[in-house]
Formats: structure tokens, C-alpha cells, sequence
């Protein structure tokens, strides 16, 4: 009976997660392209539905029912098996996540927190093992086609991913320091009380007199936000798609159904990103004010609304380089990611491990 | 439940190890490899050793083997001249590791019921606390001394690929 009710709330849970994040992915397409074209002086899609509302489920159509084309002289099961081995990863972080605050509810005699489907002692090494593996989409499906332009762009990821994944560790490790722990919930936990506290901030870590003491994360942040950018081969750092030179990179020969997938896990990636970023740095599911305005389970409320707030400024934030931002040369891509991302991700755990040392004698 | 998934753990481990070597083309190996290492991480799991696990992934499967995939990709190996040169060598090797794998076993006999005590304790304190704990107290010495090893290969490694980094010239 227990274990019964305990596996029925989690496939609920995962349910609920599954269709918020799928569906955010389909708008969020949409979002792109009307945030793009109004920074661009432009209107975007207007045709499907008022203000071109209902262009995703247009799209989706579309792609559903499009031919599903296989390359002469591809490895079939490799080209199959690529789109698969980059969408799950992309997906599967997404239990770890706190959406709301650490909350729990008895359901006959089992203890059900409602707002994370799972609270793992190693959360956030989960997600960074899962996000590891999303490369092998990449590279796979440029290799499986057969196609000059598809291994140049599935090579190009391979260096970029293996590059970029090392500082989005290195940028964790400094606010693992300061939360003892790899728990999402135990990190997000450690910043309430209010915006000061947060790791991007970084105050109350400090024994008696200097507990004002700030341990900013600032540069961890921005490390982060850098080398998350450029692990989801988002724009300035799409050089494996890059339209202009490999046409599509290692997306060439991908069509229908199998295309769509690549793009899901994309943009699910950039979710995944991004509520990490906020769970990390800005304090997850806490108000910037201490305490909440609302009470009761509109607190709980309030706790989911400010952490969606959090990952939509984000997943704008990367609406907003693309826009802004021109694309990389590849070997400049590169020294940027060791010379100047790692060093800087480097030193500054040396420095945070050193004033926590002095703030806890 | 704990036997049923360590058979299912092992029978993969073992036959996608086998597929390894076994396979033709060195992409599938490649893929073989990556499911093992899977498998071992759930090992790790059924064992309650998280941290493991996702090291496992993270290490293995994340980072070495997409350089190996990378250089496979890379060299464009064909498929008949790769690995079937050595199987004399080879299995000279397997007979001598088998035999060692036999005596030992047979000196020390199996044991009845692996000891659990050491998994409760590193549930109770947590898993990375205690291999954390356990690296830089017990083994602080074997750990720096692997580090400096890898320090030493790092340096190797670049020196071998600069060829005019000494001073001397082409």
C-alpha cells in the first residue's frame, strides 16, 4: 500500500514536470522568435492564431508529419539511437529540481514533498552526469550520417562540450563549499532570508561579528552563466551548428520527428540550465525579501512564482545574447574556455576556500 | 531483490565488456563500452554508493570516453585492422589472469555474506562525506601520489606535442 501510494505520487509528479517542461519548450520557440523580432524591429510570427499564438502547435504538425529521411550509406542504428541519447539527459535532470519550497505532506503514513520529484544527496552531480551524456548525441548523429559537414559539427561539439562542462563544475564547486552539500534542496535552503543571501551575494556565512561578511560567488556566476551558454550550443558559441559555415552542423541530415527531438533537447537543456543557475546562485524558490508577503499555501505559491520569475529572466537572457551577440571564431572559442574561463573558476575557489576558512575559525 | 539486480548488473557488465573487444568497428565498440559503464554506476547504486555512481558517469562516460570517441572519429580506424593481430598475445594474458582469479579463489574461499557494515556507516555519516573524509585522512598519501602521477603524464603529454617547446629548433 505505501510503496504503491509512493509510486503513484512520483509518476504524478513526473507527469506534471514532463508537461510543464514540454510545453514551455514548444512556447518558448515561439518566444524566440517574437523576442528576436521585436529587438529586431520586426513583428515575427503572426499568421497562426491571434499574435501568432498557436505557431507551435503549427510547427509541431509539421515536423510530426514530415518524411522521416535516412542518408544512403548512414549507420541506421546510430542515427536512430543519436536524437534519443540527447533528449533523454536533457530531460531526465529536470528530478532533481526544486520547483517550490522543501515542503511535505502525509498521505496515508508516506511522507511526499510535492515540489521536487526527487531530493537526491548528489542533485546537482546527477544533472552534471546527465549533461555529460548529452554530448553523445551530438557526436553520434554527426558521425551516423555520413556527412562531411555533420562530423565536422558532431567533432567541433565533442571539443566544445568536453571544454565548457569542466568550468560549469568548477564555477558548482564554490557554492558547494558554501552549502556542504551536493542536495538542490540543501543549497537552496542555505540562501534563505532574503537577496543578501543569496550565493551571488553570498552574506550570513560569517561566525559572530562577521556574518555581514559578504562570500560573493559573482564571478562563479558569471563563469556559469558563460560556460552554460556554450554547453547548450546557444548563440555567441553555436560553432557545431553554425548555418553560415557547416550548414547545419551535425543537424544536416536530420529531419521530421528525429529533427525535432534535437531541438527539444535543446531548449529543454536551456530550461535545465537555467534553473540550476537559479537554484545555484539566486537562491532557487526564496523571495528576494526575507520571509514571504503571503500565508499559508499561498507562501508555497509565492515560492513556485518567484522561482519561475528566476528561470524566465534567464532563459531571456539567452534570447538576449543571441540577438545581441555575434558568433565566435572557433579557435578563439577555445582559448577562451581554457585561458581565461578556467583560470578564473581556478582562483576563485582558492580565494572562496580561504575567506570561509578565515569566516569559520 | 539486492541478487536479482546484481545478476542483471553483472550479466550485462560482463557480455557488453566482452562486446567491447569482440565487436568489429571501434564506434561500436565505443558504444558497448558506454553501456558498461553504465551498468557499473548502477552497480554502484544497488551498493549505496551515489557519489560513485555519478563519478563513474561523470568521469568515464562524460569526459574519457568522448576523447575516445573523438580520436576514433577522428582516425576513421577501418574495420579489419584493428585489434585481431594480438590474439595470441592476448590470450596468453586472459589463461594467466583466469588462472590467478582461480587460485585466489579457491585459497580464500567465497564469502558467505558480503559485509554490510561499512555501506550502513557511509549512509548514516553520507556518501561523499565519508569517501571525502576517508581520501584525505587514510589515503591522503596514495591520493597525492596519483595526482603527481597525473601532474607528471599532463606535462609529458605537452611536451610530446610542442616538439620546439625545449629550445631546440627543427
Amino acid at each position: 500500500m505505501q510503496m504503491s501510494v509512493f509510486a503513484l505520487a512520483a509518476l504524478v509528479k513526473i507527469a506534471v514536470v514532463m508537461g510543464v517542461v514540454l510545453l514551455t519548450v514548444a512556447f518558448l520557440t515561439l518566444a524566440e522568435r517574437k523576442v528576436l523580432s521585436w529587438m529586431q524591429d520586426r513583428m515575427g510570427p503572426m499568421e497562426v492564431g491571434p499574435y501568432g499564438i498557436l505557431q507551435p502547435i503549427a510547427d509541431g504538425i509539421k515536423l510530426f508529419f514530415k518524411e522521416d529521411i535516412v542518408p544512403a550509406g548512414a549507420n541506421r542504428f546510430l542515427f536512430s539511437l543519436a536524437p534519443i541519447l540527447s533528449l533523454v539527459p536533457a530531460l531526465i535532470g529536470f528530478a532533481v529540481v526544486p520547483y517550490g519550497p522543501n515542503y511535505e505532506i502525509e498521505v496515508s503514513g508516506v511522507r511526499i514533498k510535492p515540489f521536487i520529484i526527487t531530493d537526491v544527496n548528489i542533485g546537482i552531480l546527477y544533472i552534471l552526469a546527465f549533461a555529460s551524456i548529452g554530448a553523445y548525441g551530438i557526436i553520434l548523429g554527426g558521425w551516423a550520417s555520413n556527412n562531411k559537414y555533420s562530423l565536422l559539427g558532431g567533432l567541433r561539439a565533442a571539443a566544445q562540450v568536453i571544454s565548457y562542462e569542466l568550468n560549469v563544475g568548477l564555477a558548482i564547486i564554490s557554492v558547494l563549499i558554501l552549502s556542504g552539500s551536493l542536495s538542490m534542496v540543501t543549497i537552496a535552503e542555505k540562501q534563505a532570508g532574503s537577496m543578501l543571501n543569496w550565493n551571488i551575494i553570498g552574506m550570513g556565512h560569517g561566525n559572530g561579528i562577521w556574518w555581514w561578511f559578504p562570500v560573493t560567488q559573482f564571478v562563479a556566476f558569471v563563469v556559469y552563466v558563460i560556460s552554460s551558454v556554450a554547453e547548450t550550443n546557444r548563440l555567441p558559441f553555436d560553432l557545431p551548428e553554425a548555418e553560415s559555415e557547416l550548414v547545419a552542423g551535425w543537424m544536416t541530415e536530420y529531419s521530421g520527428m528525429r529533427f525535432a527531438f534535437f531541438f527539444m533537447s535543446e531548449y529543454s537543456n536551456m530550461i535545465l540550465v537555467s534553473c540550476i543557475a537559479s537554484v545555484l546562485f539566486l537562491g532557487g524558490y526564496h523571495a528576494p525579501y526575507p520571509g514571504t508577503i503571503l500565508s499559508g499555501g499561498w507562501a508555497l505559491a509565492e515560492g513556485v512564482f518567484w522561482f519561475t520569475v528566476k528561470v524566465y529572466a534567464f532563459l531571456f537572457l539567452f534570447f538576449w545574447l543571441r540577438a545581441t551577440l555575434p558568433r565566435l571564431r572557433y579557435d578563439q572559442l577555445m582559448r577562451f574556455g581554457w585561458k581565461v574561463m578556467l583560470p578564473l573558476a581556478l582562483g576563485n575557489i582558492v580565494v572562496t576556500s580561504i575567506v570561509v576558512y578565515l569566516l569559520r575559525i | 531483490m539486492g541478487s536479482l539486480s546484481f545478476l542483471y548488473f553483472g550479466t550485462v557488465i560482463v557480455l557488453t565488456a566482452i562486446l567491447v573487444v569482440a565487436l568489429r568497428k571501434p564506434v561500436s565498440s565505443v558504444i558497448a563500452l558506454l553501456v558498461m559503464f553504465f551498468h557499473i554506476a548502477g552497480l554502484f547504486v544497488t551498493l549505496h554508493a551515489e557519489f560513485l555512481a555519478a563519478v563513474q558517469i561523470i568521469v568515464y562516460a562524460g569526459a574519457i570516453l568522448v576523447l575516445y570517441l573523438f580520436v576514433v572519429m577522428l582516425l576513421n580506424v577501418k574495420e579489419d585492422d584493428s585489434y585481431q593481430r594480438q590474439f595470441r598475445l592476448g590470450m596468453g594474458l586472459g589463461l594467466l589472469a583466469l588462472a590467478e582469479l582461480a587460485y585466489i579463489v579457491s585459497a580464500a574461499g567465497l564469502a558467505e555474506e558480503p559485509a554490510r557494515q561499512p555501506a550502513a556507516a557511509a549512509a548514516a555519516a553520507g556518501n561523499t562525506e565519508t569517501v571525502g573524509r576517508a581520501l584525505y585522512t587514510t589515503y591522503l598519501f596514495p591520493f597525492e601520489v596519483a595526482s603527481l602521477i597525473l601532474l607528471v603524464a599532463m606535462i609529458g603529454a605537452i611536451l610530446m606535442a610542442k616538439k620546439g617547446i625545449m629550445g631546440e629548433s627543427k
